[in-house]
């Protein structure tokens, strides 16, 4: 059953994909399409150029592996960062800074830092995107579980058929830390973005069709083993197969889920 | 935008559980904060706490779900006849045709706070908390489409102060677009020392009761809620108009100074509506009692409202709920639509010189047609609600 009462068409205008051995979607496009292996070395944590060089280091990971990502799908698409409407979406937020607040709290609650409550809310990747974009279109900061990318992904569908213009989508997860990594249990760092609309754009890299559908034994798509490897673990590996899809071309039939009930069935053609 | 009906609501807060207890606090000039007592160290301030939580354990069946802000929102469901209502629309559209969209800032983390207080020797999580369903900000929305039995759109939205707010708007395109036929949403937000610390850490929590927009105002006062309404595209009950969301691009902790991006909020909301400032009767605005919010959106709605609009902040009675204040306001923007009253700013004795004739240190009465509520979150996230009374043009 599809939840929608059509098969909208929708277009990828822009992607971007940042994790320690998929270091920026040029590369990434060729390790996912085997033309290349994935590099045996992590490359260190990206530094967004967007954000003023003295915060670029003392930026929360969550920060910068988003904003990195938000960067490149902006340019990959051709738009500047500020006009884009933009859906932000993550399982954990900033598991480092949780780990800080609650272990600060347990111990010395006066003195929890100022700068790292703010940047312990969910929403601080996509209020730093705007701030450092200049963007005053409305963002949304999302949290399905393991379905995060999915949710992200579908809210983005939902705001480019509402308003018929360009949505720039920022999924990420970071790792755990301290005592809550036995707990919430995500590795490494990853960001995956998209940008998305109704219309073609003037880099558009795919089309997609989408279907809501809905069961109780919905099985997502699964990205090559060697690929979903390389992002193992990340509360974000869930947009591997739509990501893979892009990179080897040609069509794919991609389901990924939003909720366990749920899930975005998407027919991608890549151009 | 088509409107849309709110075919069912319901708060509950530290004003009073439920509708009508809510609505008897406000037209009384009664208010729910307190002394904060609340954690092993309190700070010296007042706080909005829902009393008996601690005594309202989750049904066993749920018990993995177990913690402050879950319990919170399984006391909101039970008010009003929510639950009814939600279990209503499910049997009439399907569960595959109902969503949920909730908005909170921090969900569960008291729980994971708790976690961190015993610690077992190893450094490990002790074994009653060992579990992943509290140690996530999706938890209290997991928990929510779990016991209301929903398989359609069910998200978090964490974007601060506007969270439950925008979980409105996000709700209302799930209805245009036509992948539900019914929608939860609302906000739950529980105190937690994150909340607490954190705004003390900002200087921005006051010593005594919040006064918004008085002059001599000296922060906010936090408070915890859960509210939530049924939103369906036809039905009985108020409706939403319009809605307007924006950035405001500035800095992640104070507003920007001409009130940027509160301003753009609130003409989309008007525009979506397709109705002008006039037409406002009454506007529940943000106004948590921090010096720089309070200042900044009084100098806003002088600017684009008549003095025939009523507005206040009701934080007095409530405390700024954060993540759930947006929908605890927008169901007190709709008692205001049903009942006529229009809140004042309680706590408040002399109200700020950058307040124009349409912010009221007094309730008043009269018709109410058309009402706004602001939501204006940390991280410059805003997002405006505009609600018409059942049978307004």
């Amino acid at each position: 059953m599809n939840l929608l009462a059509n098969t909208p068409r929708l277009y990828v205008n822009g992607v971007a994909l940042w994790s320690p051995r998929l270091p920026g979607w040029e590369r990434a496009r060729r390790i996912l399409a085997g033309l290349e292996p994935a590099p045996a070395e992590s490359a260190p944590r990206p530094a967004p150029e967007l954000l003023p060089p003295t915060e670029r280091r003392r930026a929360p990971d969550t920060v910068a592996v988003a904003l990195e990502a938000a960067l490149a799908a902006c340019k990959s698409a051709g738009l500047p960062p500020h006009s884009l409407p933009c859906v932000f979406s993550s399982m954990h937020g900033d598991l480092a800074i949780t780990d800080y607040m609650c272990a600060t709290l347990a111990s010395t609650p006066a003195l929890v830092s100022p700068t790292k409550f703010h940047n312990s809310v969910h929403n601080a990747a996509a209020g730093y995107w705007t701030i450092a974009a200049e963007c005053t279109r409305p963002y949304t900061s999302l949290s399905a579980g393991d379905h995060s990318f999915g949710a992200g992904l579908l809210e983005t569908c939902m705001q480019a058929l509402s308003a018929h213009e360009n949505i720039l989508l920022v999924a990420y997860d970071i790792d755990a830390r301290g005592p809550l990594a036995a707990v919430a249990l995500s590795k490494h760092l990853l960001s995956a973005a998209l940008v998305v609309s109704p219309e073609r754009g003037t880099n558009t890299l795919a089309a997609f069709e989408l279907r809501l559908v809905t069961g109780e034994a919905l099985t997502p798509s699964g990205a090559r083993a060697e690929n979903a490897a390389l992002v193992a673990g990340n509360s974000t590996e869930s947009c591997l197969p739509f990501m893979e899809a892009i990179a080897r071309g040609g069509t794919h039939d991609v389901l990924t889920l939003a909720t366990p009930t749920l899930g975005l069935d998407t027919r991608i053609e890549v151009f | 935008m088509q409107p849309l009906s709110v075919t069912a609501f319901t708060a509950t807060c530290a004003a009073g559980l439920g509708r009508a207890e809510l609505l008897g606090a406000l037209d009384a000039g009664r208010s729910g904060l307190r002394s904060n007592d609340f954690g092993r160290e309190p700070l010296a301030t007042w706080i909005g706490r829902v009393t008996d939580i601690e005594d309202a354990p989750l049904p066993a069946e749920f018990s993995r779900y177990e913690c402050r802000n879950n319990r919170l929102a399984w006391m909101g469901l039970q008010r009003d006849g929510f639950l009814e209502a939600v279990r209503a629309a499910r049997t009439r559209y399907g569960a595959e045709r109902v969503a949920l969209v909730l908005g909170t800032s921090t969900s569960s983390i008291g729980a994971t706070e708790e976690a961190y207080t015993r610690l077992t020797a190893e450094g490990q999580f002790p074994e009653d908390l060992r579990y992943q369903a509290v140690h996530t900000p999706h938890s209290t929305g997991e928990f929510l489409q779990t016991v209301l039995g929903l398989r359609n759109v069910a998200v978090t939205v964490a974007t601060a102060c506007s969270s439950s707010a925008k979980a409105f708007a996000q709700g209302a395109r799930l209805l245009e677009l036509g992948v539900a036929d019914a929608v939860v949403v609302g906000g739950v937000d529980s105190l937690c020392g994150s909340v607490l610390f954190g705004f003390h850490s900002l200087q921005l929590v006051s010593a005594e009761p919040c006064r918004p927009f008085d002059a001599a105002r000296s922060g906010i006062s936090i408070g915890e809620a859960a509210a939530f309404a049924l939103l369906e595209r036809d039905g009985a009950g108020p409706r939403l108009l319009g809605y307007g969301e924006s950035s405001d691009a500035h800095h992640m902790s104070t507003p920007h100074p001409s009130g940027r991006g509160a301003r753009l909020a609130m003409n989309e909301a008007l525009n979506r509506a397709a109705i002008d400032s006039g037409d406002i009767d009454y506007i529940n605005l943000h106004g948590t009692a921090s010096t720089k919010n309070d200042e900044i959106e009084a100098q806003a709605i002088a600017a684009m409202f008549p003095a025939t609009t009523h507005g206040s902040s009701t934080k007095g009675w409530t405390g700024h709920t954060l993540g759930a204040a947006g929908a605890l306001e927008a169901v007190i923007t709709l008692l205001s639509l049903e009942s006529g009253l229009k809140p004042g700013n309680l706590n408040s004795r002399e109200l700020d010189a950058a307040c124009g004739p349409q912010v009221q240190l007094g309730n008043a009465r009269g018709m109410v047609r058309h009402a706004m509520s602001n939501s204006f979150g940390f991280g410059g996230s805003n997002c405006v609600l505009l609600f018409a009374a059942a049978g307004a043009a």
